[in-house]
């Protein structure tokens, strides 16, 4: 049994030597499905990445009326910090929201001509709020509603729902975009495993006459399918080998670009997730050209 | 050792005896004997020894190899049936991507020898059929009847107690035919039973043994000492 496995596996190798030609074709086709599939998974990445960004950006702005009690707006505040779903809460007193406003708008000559001509500070305090999860915020706006109305005179303005449509607008957007990436990429892949399954098919129909003499001397199927389906895992191996190294020089050059675009540098990904990366595509090279050899070489094992 | 039984074979209706490749074949074949089967292009010479590597199967009848039905064996254990059988093919039949050595060695890898056997015997091999500096070429790299030496070294490489040819001589010039079919002699000589195809006159006078002729499927004349009579 061992002596047999180890005549395959040496079979195998010299196989592959011996028909460079033939392998490189189904290599560079196998590179190519396996950059697709690369492609697809950066590209997810940086669209789960840019979501996570937005959704990050929701918050809920509560506006305090400038002339609020520091206990009611205290009172307020703890009790949004005891809700469960709050993840955060940040006070910002009326002299810094006042200072940070004048700030923003120093080159506004309306604005600052505006603030010099009124008496004092006109802001009140504000709290920004942070939910445990996006779904929660809807929530938290209904439960400071409640209290806008219990406690009148308190909270001026609650500021979700008028960023709230803006990013569910751009959710929706990436959603889509991510859902439409996914049925390209799916296309793409089928497109791209068939092409593979096919050359692979090619290579072993060029080596059909030799099955049939194989048969016809004795050899036994695994015997004779072994060599081949070793064969078509190197392929696997060696294709996500070259995949790896187009990548880099790639990634390299997009991503400082990406990372203003998306907020996620792939290369430092790339290089972060590097083991991991290999293992998915020399794993998927090495299932797709086992499995692409070992239904090519069936079809002559029928003598 | 074979025993061919009322074997016809037919590829268009389906009904033996009417208009076949083979029509109610009976023979037997003795060990050690060296048998030429001869015939026209198209008298059934190569289905009758197909019949017998199970390469196709007959539409009626029964071939028999050491008393066991060859046809009633289930089919993965054909391989191990057919290495029992050394085969010689008038193509040839090498494996284009390994040498000499590693395609007589072949067919001792399928029967499971030891690389200590193959070390010895692929040599041995080669040395009968006088390619012993040829042991590291790759079949495009012979010539004709080279490659069948090679072929035959490969058919003998496992010791089997038949051989069987199927027009070994058919691509060859003069010289390497007669320098094959001394071989086949030679191994018949050593107790191996040899079943030969061909068209070759002067093979089959100069052998002056057991000739069987065929035409259009049937066996006309089965002399023990026979001359080519078509």
């Amino acid at each position: 049994m061992l002596t047999s496995l180890r005549r395959i596996v040496k079979t195998g190798f010299i196989n592959f030597w011996r028909n460079a030609y033939v392998a490189s074709s189904s290599i560079f086709v196998l590179t190519v499905t396996l950059f697709v599939i690369g492609s697809a998974m950066f590209f997810n990445q940086l669209l789960i990445t840019s979501l996570s960004i937005i959704q990050s950006k929701v918050d809920i702005n509560v506006y305090f009326d400038v002339n609020a009690s520091s206990e009611d707006v205290n009172k307020i505040i703890s009790e949004l910090k005891t809700m469960p779903d709050v993840k955060s809460v940040e006070y910002i007193p009326k002299d810094v929201v006042y200072e940070r406003y004048r700030e923003r708008n120093k080159d506004n000559k309306v604005v600052m001509q505006a603030l010099e001509e009124l008496d004092g500070n006109p802001m009140g305090d504000v709290a920004a709020i942070q939910a445990k999860d996006p779904s929660k915020y809807q929530k938290i706006s209904d439960f400071l509603e409640s209290k806008k109305k219990e406690m009148g005179g308190v909270i001026d303005n609650i500021n979700y729902l008028q960023t709230k449509k803006a990013i569910d607008k751009l959710t929706t957007i990436i959603n889509v975009v991510k859902k439409a990436t996914f049925v390209i990429a799916g296309v793409l892949l089928v497109a791209a495993v068939l092409i593979t399954f096919n050359t692979i098919r090619l290579a072993i129909y060029t080596a059909r006459e030799e099955i049939v003499i194989m048969r016809l001397v004795g050899a036994g199927n695994s015997f004779i399918r072994g060599p081949f389906l070793l064969q078509g895992m190197f392929y696997g191996f060696i294709s996500a080998c070259i995949a790896m190294l187009i990548f880099y020089p790639i990634l390299t050059w997009l991503g400082p670009r990406t990372e203003v675009f998306f907020g996620l540098n792939i290369y430092d990904y790339y290089i972060d997730n590097l083991s991991n990366f290999f293992v998915v595509l020399a794993g998927f090279g090495v299932v797709l050209g086992f499995v692409s050899s070992f239904l090519a070489v069936s079809r002559y094992l029928r003598v | 050792m074979i025993v061919f039984n009322n074997v016809s074979k037919d590829y268009k209706n389906g009904k033996s005896g009417r208009g076949g490749v083979l029509k109610d074949i009976n023979f037997k074949i003795s060990p050690g004997e060296f048998v030429s089967i001869v015939g026209h292009s198209g008298a059934g010479k190569t289905t009758l020894l197909k019949m017998i590597i199970v390469e196709d199967r007959p539409t009626t009848g029964e071939i028999l190899f050491d008393k066991i039905n060859v046809h009633r064996i289930p089919r993965r254990k054909l391989p191990r049936y057919r290495r029992k059988i050394g085969v010689i093919f008038q193509d040839f039949k090498l494996l284009p991507h390994k040498t000499a050595y590693e395609n007589i060695a072949f067919a001792m890898e399928v029967n499971g020898r030891s690389d200590r056997d193959i070390a010895e015997n692929v040599p041995q091999a080669l040395s009968l059929v006088d390619l012993e500096d040829k042991v590291n070429s790759f079949p495009h790299e012979l010539s004709g009847g080279e490659k069948q030496r090679v072929a035959i070294a490969r058919a003998i490489a496992n010791q089997p107690n038949i051989i069987i040819a199927d027009e070994p001589t058919g691509n060859l010039d003069p010289v390497a035919t007669y320098e094959v079919v001394q071989i086949l002699r030679k191994i018949n000589d050593m107790g191996t039973t040899v079943i030969m195809t061909t068209h070759n006159k002067g093979i089959i006078d100069e052998i002056e043994r057991r000739v069987i002729t065929m035409d259009d499927g049937m066996i006309i004349r089965d002399d023990m000492k026979g001359k080519y009579i078509l």
